[in-house]
């Protein structure tokens, strides 16, 4: 009788592993891969990859992640740097991100974008799952997908994406099988390169003022949950914003980032104002019309940034440090590498397709 | 709370993990607790209705059988000090008349709320266009009803308590929370089955000890009906909205199509229902009747509607059929034919008479349209023509017992059962009796008008990948039903080695999981019946 009860035991025991690992399976088979399509979506999950800690860490939407090359800021200042940016991020997935990046490591200065001030409240699901699926689980992703969950969203369908997925199983493409079993690096350290020019023009972009500019409650209470973990852990925050000519940069957005950062003693970057001193050119360093930067454009960014880093905190170089030199290098390669691609297709076809 | 949403997966584990806990006395209790909970969930006015319902059913079967005991003491001891028969038997009429008033008023006036919910807008409907057609111009405003949820379920399902009370088929029920338990289990309160108090209390009440394989078999029977429900019903519900949606534009060919893929969707999603139902009450130990009996094997419709929906059927047979035959009225009409036009008349006056009253209760019960009531009247005509066709039949089978004895022409019974079926059913789609007509019509006189290319399937909103998981999930139900023809299919796998009845079901489970219609943007559909 024992024996066969044990038989039994064991026997669901291997039924119950045995349907574990076929689930987890077909949830991987059915999560989207951010690899060829929607990279930006690959971000997130990116950064655990990492193995060394950085001086400075980026947060904040798409105008940190495509504004600033930690490329350029190693080969220029010898800085490290990463930038944990993902498509609309909210300001409190910005600050989950950090909390979470801190488990890791301490950087000596935080960058965050004030953008996304300006969304009082959860925005887009899609948005919701590039930034929070790459996420690892802990309290904090918790916390920030609690943060995020539009009224239409599940918990459970971030426990068991394969909940929110599984409708993809009729839609898997080839990107789905090659990339099954291991991720393809899509970003510079965060940074989404884009080599590709399309010029700004007067007019091209249209949009209605809202009746109130103040920002939301939310935003900003995550903003100042921002601030007191950096001083907590001695960090130094410090506020930027992109150029970007659309989404417009109201004054009264502006009057509100600076009395914060006037109040607190922030410093903060508006590189709206400093196209001058940066040398941002919307004819020649934008790939979408003034949206977002391409490389030229975020090699000016970032070196303007590395400047002020250095002059304000002290910043000093790894360059000399072999160990950093070396993981570096091989960042660089891959920069250059897919540069050098997208300039190719450029000839090619006269613009970036792959990309 | 819908039966395929995880929250009520969840209410159900809680209600489950709860009821187990209890000591096995007062887990109705449980139930019952969980039942009002559940119904709670929908709105409290439902509860209002659920409330109204049981209190006034409760109390007067309880007065009938408190009258019902003291006649029969009073009818003992008017025996004993001698009374005459005549006497008793005027007593025992004044008795009984009173309590069938007592009955009559409770029913009325519960079907006079379900009337007025669900009926009010259809008889608004129906003065407007007749104060219209006299010229009156006299407009009456529709009201925007509240629907409680399986309203006509419970009802019907009490109604049946009281007169089961009143002709003594059923022991009344003397503690009003198990009586309310009785009216309002949740697994349903939302679509049936209808039960009957003898059959349902034998194991509601009785708090089941935890058995393995009773509550195994209750959640392959759940996981059964959510397939049949999401991967099936809810994805080919996007073809038939499609179709029904432009009657104007699929004609001919394609109300065949409707017809096929109407009727597996409704299959799909009123036994998928039925299934989850069964199997929720299976896991707190308690047996619902059976709704369906592989209805699309039916070889007339006769027999279709003995294994479609079982328990509406014998509810109007039992309730409406059986008491409207025997009513005075009726007899008296009998009686009548019988006199000028002879026997043979008189019975088919009868039995025509109280078809035509059942169907027609059937149809309007389905619906507040004069659709759904024509439907009725027409199950109910075919119905009797079969029969008095009866007699061809059998001459036919005598003279070729062959042909007649063999799959084929059994298969074209089949067939031409399912045909008429899903002919009928265009009524359930469709704008009105017209709209209906034209469509049947159009099968013979447009068949040509427009081929049934790939390209005009993939307009109706699903992909080459949703027609062959439907197609899939079909031949699996199909199959299923073909081992149930032998011996009930959770027997056959119960004899199939471990390995396989695992392989079974965890790939029923991944197809839930991965072809199923939920989540974000595939919100799943009510269950059709629900809205009955």
């Amino acid at each position: 009788m024992k024996k066969v009860g044990f038989r039994k035991w064991l026997r669901s025991l291997a039924a119950a592993m045995v349907s574990a690992s076929v689930l987890l399976a077909l949830q991987r088979l059915v999560m989207p891969k951010y690899a060829d399509s929607l990279i930006e979506g690959g971000f997130t999950e990116e950064y655990y990859e990492e193995s060394m800690p950085h001086d400075v860490l980026m947060v904040g939407d798409c105008e940190v992640y495509e504004s600033f090359s930690p490329v350029d800021l190693w080969r220029g200042f010898g800085i490290t740097s990463y930038i944990r940016g993902s498509a609309q991020q909210l300001v409190w997935q910005s600050y989950y991100l950090l909390e979470d990046a801190l488990k890791y490591e301490k950087p000596k200065v935080v960058v965050f974008n004030v953008q996304a001030l300006v969304h009082s409240g959860p925005q887009k699901e899609e948005y919701n799952r590039m930034t929070l699926d790459g996420m690892r689980w802990s309290g904090t992703k918790l916390a920030a997908v609690r943060a995020s969950m539009l009224p239409e969203e599940k918990l459970l369908d971030y426990v068991f994406p394969v909940l929110r997925y599984h409708s993809r199983i009729t839609q898997l493409s080839q990107e789905d099988i090659d990339y099954y079993a291991c991720h393809k690096k899509v970003s510079h350290n965060g940074y989404y390169m884009r080599v590709d020019t399309a010029p700004y023009a007067e007019g091209v972009w249209f949009e209605e003022k809202p009746d109130d500019c103040t920002f939301g409650s939310m935003p900003m209470e995550y903003l100042d949950r921002m601030r007191r973990l950096c001083e907590s852990e001695g960090i130094h925050l410090v506020l930027v914003k992109a150029p970007s000519v659309s989404p417009v940069w109201y004054d009264e957005y502006e009057g509100q980032v600076a009395r914060y950062a006037d109040k607190y003693g922030l410093p903060y970057l508006n590189y709206l104002k400093l196209l001058e001193e940066t040398g941002i050119d919307y004819d020649t360093d934008t790939y979408d019309m003034g949206l977002h930067m391409n490389l030229s454009g975020a090699k000016k960014m970032t070196a303007y940034l590395g400047d002020f880093l250095v002059s304000e905190y002290g910043l000093e170089g790894h360059a000399g440090e072999e160990d950093v030199r070396r993981e570096w290098e091989g960042k660089e390669r891959f920069y250059d590498e897919m540069k050098a691609a997208q300039e190719k297709e450029i000839e090619e076809y006269g613009s970036v397709v792959s990309y | 709370m819908s039966f395929t949403s995880l929250s009520f997966l969840f209410f159900v584990a809680a209600v489950c993990a709860v009821y187990y806990l209890f000591p096995v006395r007062y887990r109705w209790v449980v139930l019952l607790a969980a039942s009002y909970l559940f119904y709670a969930s929908q709105g409290w006015q439902c509860m209002v209705f659920l409330l109204v319902a049981t209190v006034t059913v409760y109390l007067t079967a309880a007065v009938v059988s408190r009258m019902q005991e003291n006649t029969d003491r009073v009818l003992q001891e008017m025996s004993g000090k001698g009374v005459s028969g005549e006497k008793r038997k005027k007593y025992k009429a004044g008795r009984k008349k009173r309590a069938k008033h007592l009955v009559t008023v409770c029913i009325v006036s519960n079907l006079c709320i379900l009337a007025a919910l669900k009926y009010l807008n259809f008889g608004i409907d129906n003065l407007n266009r007749i104060t219209a057609f006299l010229g009156w111009g006299m407009q009456a405003a529709y009201r925007d009803m509240f629907l409680p949820l399986g309203i006509s379920f419970y009802m019907f399902q009490s109604i049946g308590y009281l007169l089961d009370v009143y002709w003594k088929r059923a022991q009344v029920q003397k503690n009003f929370f198990i009586f309310a338990l009785f009216v309002s289990f949740f697994p349903q309160i939302g679509q049936g089955p209808i039960s009957r108090y003898a059959s349902l209390s034998e194991t509601l009440y009785a708090g089941h000890s935890f058995d393995a394989v009773q509550v195994r078999y209750g959640l392959e029977r759940i996981l059964w009906g959510v397939f049949k429900k999401l991967v099936i019903a809810d994805r080919i519900a996007v073809a038939v909205q499609s179709l029904t949606a432009a009657p104007g534009y699929y004609r001919g060919k394609f109300v065949v199509v409707l017809m096929v893929f109407y009727a597996v969707q409704l299959y799909c999603d009123f036994t998928g229902g039925i299934d989850v139902t069964i199997g929720v009450a299976q896991l707190f130990g308690v047996k619902l009747a059976e709704n369906f009996m592989r209805p699309f094997f039916a070889e007339s419709i006769k027999e279709y509607w003995r294994r479609w929906h079982i328990t509406m059927g014998t509810w109007f047979r039992d309730y409406v059929f059986y008491p409207f035959s025997i009513s005075r009225p009726l007899r008296k009409l009998t009686a009548f034919v019988k006199k000028h036009f002879g026997m043979p008349a008189a019975k088919r006056v009868s039995v025509y008479t109280a078809t035509i009253v059942l169907w027609a209760a059937t149809g309007i019960w389905h619906g507040a349209y004069w659709r759904f009531v024509v439907w009725g009247l027409m199950n109910g005509i075919i119905i009797l023509i079969s029969q008095e066709l009866e007699p061809l039949y059998k001459r036919f089978r005598r003279r070729f017992p062959k042909l007649t004895g063999g799959m084929p022409y059994r298969a074209f019974m089949v067939a031409r059962t399912f045909l008429l079926m899903s002919s009928l059913r265009l009524f359930d789609n469709a704008r009105g009796c017209r709209d209906a007509f034209i469509s049947f019509w159009s099968i013979f006189s447009q068949w040509g008008r427009r081929a049934l290319t790939a390209q005009e399937f993939l307009d109706l909103g699903l992909t080459a990948a949703d027609y062959v998981i439907v197609a899939a999930g079909a031949l699996v139900v199909f199959s299923v039903s073909i081992i149930q023809r032998k011996q009930p299919v959770r027997e056959w796998l119960g004899q199939k080695p471990f390995f396989v009845q695992y392989a079974v079901l965890l790939a029923l489970f991944l197809s839930v999981l991965l072809f199923g219609i939920y989540g974000i943007g595939f919100d799943s559909a009510g269950f059709i019946y629900n809205q009955f």
